[in-house]
C-alpha cells in the first residue's frame, strides 16, 4: 500500500479505470469538488456508511424492552 | 425506521451486577481525579451511548483527527473533541494502563477509567479550530483557556449515576429508540434548543412535523452562558406549548444533559450525531445554530453538512421564520412575497429583553400561554 502522510491527514492510492477518472473529471466541473479524489472520497463515504449501518441490530433483549416500556409508561411517554 | 446509532454500535459503558460491586469495592484503592459537573454529565453521556461510538475520553490520535479533519481516527464523522483535562500534579504518579476513579464535585465516585494516554495540547490551536476564533470574549474560547494542561485518554465505565434534577425528562438512547418504535414512528425529526419557544421555533418544528411521523424536542440542559434561559424555564415553556398547540402523540420532550459549546457549525454536526444516537432520522438546522454573537455566518451551520455525506441523519435546513402582517401568519422568505414593512422578526434577544422588563411579548412573537409560564419566574435567566 502506498501511503502518504501530509498536513491534511493520511492518504493512500486506489486505482480506478482511466475512463472512469475522465468521466468524473467532466462531471465535477463547476461543482464544489476540487478534485476527482475529493469526489470519490465523498461518494465512497456515503456508500460505506450506508452499508455499515445496514448491519445494525438493536442491542437490547426482550426483557430489557419490557422493563423500558414499563418505565416509559410510568413517565407518561407511553399510554 | 429508527436511525442506527453513529458508527453502527450503541455504546453501553455502564457496569452492572457483580462487576459493579467489585469495581465499587476497588475504588478506595484507586487514585482519584475530581471532575466538574459538565465533564461528569459527559461521562454519563458516553456510558449511555449518547456519544456513540465514543467509549471514553479521546486519545491523542482521535483528538488530533477530530481537530484537523472533523473525523475520528477510524474516519467516522465527529466534530467536537471530548476530552478530560487534568493538571500535571494529578497524574505525576500515574502511568499508561493504570486505572483511576473519577469522582464528581461531592467526592462521589462516578466512573473508572483506564488510562490509555496522557498528552499535552495546544489550547489556542484547539480554540481556533473548534470555535474559529481565539477571541477570549467567545464563551467557548474562554472556557477552553481555563482548562488544565494535560489531556487523559481512555475508556470509562460508569459505576454510579449522577443526581439528576430532570429525572422525569431524561431518556437514554436505548429508551428513545424503543419509545419511537412503540409509537410506530419511522421518520423522527430532532430539534435542538437552548431557548424557550417563540412562534419561529413552533413554525419550523411544525413544518418538519408535516412530513415526518414524530418530533423529538430535546432541549439542552447544562452549562450555558449568563442571559440564556434557565433549564427549568425552557421545560415549563415547552410543556405549556405542547399542551396547548401540538397534536397528541406527535411530540416527545426529553432533555439532553451536556454543556453548550457555542461552536456554531461544528456543534451543529455534533448535535445531529447525538440526536441520531437517540434514533432520529432527521435533524432541524436553523439560522445560526449553536452560534453566539457574530462569530459565525447566519447559515454557516447548514453549509458544513455538505462535508459529511456519511452522517446518517438528514439535516432539514430552515430559513429564518417571521410573522407577516399581510399573510397574517408565520412564514419564511421562501414562501412570503411581501416587503419588510409587513414582517415581524422573531428576535430571541428582543423577546428576552421584554421578559427581563416583565413585558409580555405580543402574540405575533410568542404564544400568550408560553409567555405567562415564563413571566411566572422572578428571574428566568442564567446569572453568573
Amino acid at each position: 500500500m502506498n501511503e502518504e502522510s501530509g498536513s491534511k491527514g493520511k492518504y493512500t492510492t486506489v486505482s480506478i479505470p482511466t475512463t472512469l477518472y475522465n468521466r468524473i473529471k467532466q462531471l465535477i466541473q463547476d461543482t464544489g469538488f476540487t478534485s476527482v479524489s475529493s469526489y470519490v472520497t465523498y461518494v465512497l463515504r456515503e456508500i460505506v456508511a450506508a452499508h455499515e449501518e445496514a448491519k445494525y441490530s438493536e442491542p437490547y433483549t426482550e426483557e430489557d424492552k419490557k422493563r423500558i416500556i414499563e418505565k416509559l409508561r410510568k413517565l407518561g411517554y407511553l399510554e | 425506521m429508527v436511525a442506527p446509532p453513529h458508527g453502527g454500535k450503541l455504546i453501553n459503558r455502564i457496569s452492572k451486577g457483580k462487576r459493579r460491586i467489585r469495581l465499587l469495592s476497588e475504588v478506595e484503592e484507586l487514585p482519584k481525579i475530581l471532575v466538574p459537573k459538565d465533564i461528569a454529565v459527559d461521562i454519563e453521556n458516553i456510558a449511555h451511548g449518547v456519544f456513540s461510538p465514543l467509549e471514553g475520553f479521546m486519545n491523542q490520535e482521535d483528538y488530533l483527527n477530530v481537530l484537523n479533519e472533523m473525523r475520528l481516527s477510524n474516519d467516522i464523522p465527529w466534530t467536537i473533541p471530548i476530552v478530560l483535562d487534568v493538571d500535571e500534579e494529578a497524574i505525576k504518579d500515574l502511568r499508561e494502563g493504570d486505572e483511576i476513579a473519577i469522582t464528581n464535585e461531592d467526592g462521589k465516585p462516578i466512573a473508572i477509567m483506564k488510562i490509555e494516554e496522557a498528552y499535552k495540547w495546544n489550547k489556542r490551536e484547539h480554540a481556533f479550530k473548534v470555535f474559529k476564533t481565539t477571541d477570549i470574549d467567545h464563551p467557548g474560547v474562554a472556557k477552553t483557556m481555563q482548562m488544565k494542561n494535560i489531556l487523559l485518554g481512555g475508556k470509562i465505565e460508569l459505576i454510579n449515576e449522577l443526581e439528576n434534577p430532570f429525572h422525569h425528562y431524561t431518556l437514554r438512547p436505548v429508551e428513545t429508540r424503543i419509545l419511537f418504535k412503540e409509537k410506530k414512528w419511522n421518520r423522527i425529526v430532532g430539534f435542538q434548543t437552548r431557548n424557550a419557544p417563540h412562534l419561529g421555533h413552533e413554525y419550523v418544528q411544525k413544518a418538519a412535523l408535516t412530513f415526518t411521523d414524530g418530533l423529538f424536542i430535546n432541549p439542552l440542559v447544562g452549562w450555558k452562558k449568563p442571559g440564556d434561559y434557565k433549564d427549568q424555564v425552557i421545560l415549563e415553556a415547552y410543556d405549556t406549548l405542547i399542551k396547548h398547540y401540538y397534536p397528541k402523540n406527535a411530540v416527545v420532550l426529553a432533555v439532553l444533559r451536556t454543556s453548550m459549546r457555542y461552536a456554531g457549525p461544528r456543534e451543529a454536526i455534533f448535535h445531529a450525531i447525538l440526536r441520531k444516537n437517540f434514533g432520529c432520522t432527521h435533524f432541524i438546522v436553523g439560522r445560526d445554530h449553536a452560534g453566539v454573537k457574530n462569530y459565525y455566518k447566519p447559515y454557516e451551520a447548514q453549509e458544513i453538512f455538505r462535508e459529511f455525506p456519511d452522517l446518517g441523519i438528514i439535516p432539514l435546513f430552515v430559513k429564518e421564520a417571521f410573522y407577516c402582517t399581510k399573510c397574517e401568519g408565520m412564514v419564511s422568505e421562501k414562501i412570503c412575497p411581501h416587503p419588510d414593512k409587513y414582517k415581524i422578526r422573531m428576535s430571541g434577544t428582543k423577546i428576552r429583553k421584554m421578559i427581563m422588563k416583565k413585558i409580555k411579548p405580543p402574540p405575533t412573537m410568542m404564544r400568550p400561554e408560553v409567555a405567562e409560564a415564563i413571566l411566572k419566574w422572578e428571574n428566568p435567566f442564567v446569572t453568573i
